[in-house]
């Protein structure tokens, strides 16, 4: 019987495979770190007078609670500076490379590691925050660990695990035009439920894939946590391979034959078997809007805010209703209905180079509307904030009366100074749409960067086909 | 990490059961960005409280803690644990213990020593009697001895192996550097493309402009508050 993708990284990172029940010892290839994360496996090592086993496979930068307005100016939040510069000593004292506020190639840490051509198909990459899963795009086994997973990550380069479960979620058929992958993946998930991907590495198939950009495919392994996967994979194509040619650190030369002949033999067999098997028909998408607190509470933008008395399952329904009241909306009233006061466009989910774009190409030549209290762009990496300067964006977004911030986490987590106020309400392109996470009270529908720029100009909830 | 065989230190009785994390240690101190320190934490709320059993002098040196069942229920943070371990408790005593908070005690050198709770009040009864008095707990035998009494205690073999030599979770990978190290020669060889962070490479270096925070003196506030959905 063939293996799939999945099973093929892990055989190939495999160092000892555990007996009677123990886990498996696992090679780890990338540990990307932040600041929030890792204060306390840098001071766990030195305390016990370790030191990392290979530096050369460590990278940081600074993303979770750095400003995105003032970079030049001393950071006011008490926490947040201490953070950034313990990140900023520690990384010294043990010789990790770090990108700081203010680099070029400072960012979100999903967003500025595939920049720099560091996420390669293949590779094992772990990182201190559950949005790792990103770096599954490139065919990478990719996710998030615990603090004490990443001291451990320093000290051996390895990590104890037990094999993931596998799972196809397979997209059949053409894309109707205006659906993006964000929809797919809120389609997937209203599909399969928070839970549904629990203990499962999902491996994302099909023809409509084959034609996603890289930062498309970014958009869709980057949720995979959001069903409850451990990681979201896409096995790597003539797309990825172009991605990579050239990035900084891309293999070059004779070695960047042999990478890719490997790489080429990273696809799940035809004859491999998934634990489980999901299919989501594309002809039948459009764009998809959460109208509630999570981020299966999501429904096709023509639709209506369900009513809960209609909902069979008795925990499901009693959700949806404490989801309703908290979202200050109504059973039955159009999601098109809906106005809101904030447009977010940035984060890990979408705050890439082509995300930036669609928004601009649709908000270009309007302005936004009456309601719309403020529209935040916020790049997800400093790179793709000098190329969007670059193409010219920054002034699309700055005629549209939108502002244009320096690069983070920002408004995602709200654990800058980007936060909103209780009630308000955002259309956001980021990944979730938890209770208070975008500030307490906080209410927030999560969508496409073309949803969001649509909503932008009409002030209701509005796909690009409304304009 | 440091060998936990036997300890002597004085016995603290808390009599309460289902204690969880929170009043172990409060989220407000999960900002912190170390490891260690957080002997001011624990129990932070209760300490609040003269009549506290920490707050008596007798006890304040205390190294075992004795508690009733399900200590350790709620949130994960490993941050319980640590306060523990900084205000001097190597010792956990109870009838039983939060799954996840077991787990954690092992990892960084305390030990979760599971008895009855006929054990346990007979324990309180003998350091309540005679406060400051001192304990030993002996990893070795299995055994606590208060006075005269001298009591067993349950603990897997696997986590008494793990105390008794100090072992934390990266000296029990590092039993099998031999295989890492094997796998890092295949590896090198098989894969000689895979990328390393250093040296750095990069695009070259440029300025990025600060942005600057947009101004809103005319707004009113959320359309929900006017009544706008």
């Amino acid at each position: 019987m063939g293996t799939t993708l999945a099973e093929k990284v892990w055989a190939d990172h495999l160092v000892r495979k555990g007996t009677d029940g123990a886990p498996d010892l696992l090679y780890i290839d990338l540990m990307l770190m932040h600041e929030v994360t890792s204060p306390q496996a840098f001071e766990g090592l030195r305390l016990a007078g370790r030191k990392p086993r290979h530096v050369d496979q460590l990278i940081a930068t600074e993303d979770h609670n750095t400003p995105t307005v003032d970079i030049d100016k001393p950071n006011p939040d008490e926490t947040s500076s201490l953070q950034l510069t313990t990140l900023e000593k520690n990384c010294k004292e043990f010789g990790v490379r770090l990108h700081p506020l203010g680099d070029a190639d400072q960012g979100v840490v999903h967003a500025f590691a595939p920049v720099l051509g560091l996420t390669q198909p293949g590779m094992t990459i772990v990182c201190g925050d559950s949005h790792t899963s990103t770096h599954g795009a490139f065919g990478a086994l990719a996710f998030g660990i615990g603090t004490s997973e990443v001291e451990h990550v320093m000290a051996t380069q390895t990590l104890s695990l037990k094999p993931f479960k596998t799972m196809a979620v397979n997209i059949e058929g053409e894309l109707p035009k205006g659906v993006t992958a964000k929809d797919i993946i809120l389609a997937i998930i209203a599909k399969i439920g928070t839970g549904g991907g629990q203990g499962y590495v999902i491996e994302y198939r099909g023809e409509a894939l084959k034609k996603l950009s890289m930062d498309a495919r970014m958009t869709i392994c980057n949720m995979s946590i959001e069903a409850g996967a451990r990681a979201g994979m896409i096995a790597p194509d003539e797309v990825t391979f172009e991605y990579l040619k050239g990035r900084p650190h891309a293999p070059e030369g004779d070695m960047w034959d042999k990478a890719v002949e490997y790489w080429k033999t990273l696809k799940t067999d035809d004859d491999a078997v998934f634990d489980k098997e999901v299919t989501i028909k594309a002809e039948d998408l459009e764009p998809y809007v959460t109208w509630g607190t999570n981020p299966g509470q999501g429904a096709p933008i023509s639709a209506t805010v369900p009513d809960p008395e209609s909902i069979a399952d008795e925990t499901e329904r009693n959700a949806a209703r404490r989801a309703i009241d908290y979202m200050g909306l109504k059973p039955g009233m159009a999601i098109k209905d809906i106005a809101v006061d904030t447009v977010f466009i940035g984060s890990c989910t979408n705050g890439r180079l082509e995300d930036l774009r669609v928004a601009a190409s649709i908000m270009k030549g309007h302005h936004k509307a009456e309601n719309i209290h403020r529209v935040l762009v916020v790049p997800a990496s400093s790179r793709v904030r000098l190329q969007a300067e670059k193409e010219g964006l920054d002034k699309i977004f700055k005629d549209f009366g939108a502002e244009w911030r320096n690069a983070g986490c920002s408004m995602c987590l709200g654990m800058n100074p980007d936060k909103m106020v209780a009630r308000e309400r955002s259309i956001s392109t980021s990944n979730r749409n938890f209770e208070g996470r975008q500030g307490k009270g906080s209410r927030t529908h999560l969508a496409s960067p073309a949803v969001a720029a649509a909503t932008a100009i009409r002030g209701t909830i509005s796909s690009p086909a409304d304009l | 990490m440091e060998k936990l065989t036997t300890l002597t230190g004085v016995g603290v009785p808390l009599r309460r059961s289902n204690v969880d994390t929170d009043q172990i240690i409060p989220a407000v101190f999960l900002k912190r960005v170390t490891k260690t320190g957080f002997d001011d934490a624990l129990f932070y709320a209760w300490r609040r409280d003269p009549e506290f059993v920490l707050n008596k002098p007798e006890y304040a040196k205390g190294q075992i803690l004795v508690a009733g069942p399900e200590f350790g229920i709620g949130s994960s943070r490993e941050h319980a644990v640590w306060a523990l371990h900084d205000y001097g408790f190597r010792v956990v005593i109870a009838p039983s213990f939060a799954d996840i908070f077991y787990g954690n005690t092992a990892k960084n050198g305390v030990l979760a020593a599971i008895m009855p709770q006929e054990s346990v009040e007979l324990l309180w009864k003998l350091l309540e009697e005679e406060p400051g008095t001192e304990m030993t707990v002996s990893l070795e035998d299995r055994t606590v001895t208060c006075g005269d009494v001298t009591l067993p205690f349950e603990v897997g073999d696997y986590v008494r192996w793990r105390l008794m030599n100090g072992y934390d979770d990266i000296d029990l990978t590092l039993q099998h550097e031999d295989d890492i190290a094997a796998y890092e020669k295949m590896r090198a060889e098989k894969f000689p493309f895979k990328p390393k962070t250093l040296p750095v490479k990069q695009e070259p270096e440029q300025a990025i402009e600060s942005a600057r925070e947009g101004e809103y003196p005319n707004w009113q506030g959320p359309l929900a508050d006017r009544g706008i959905i």
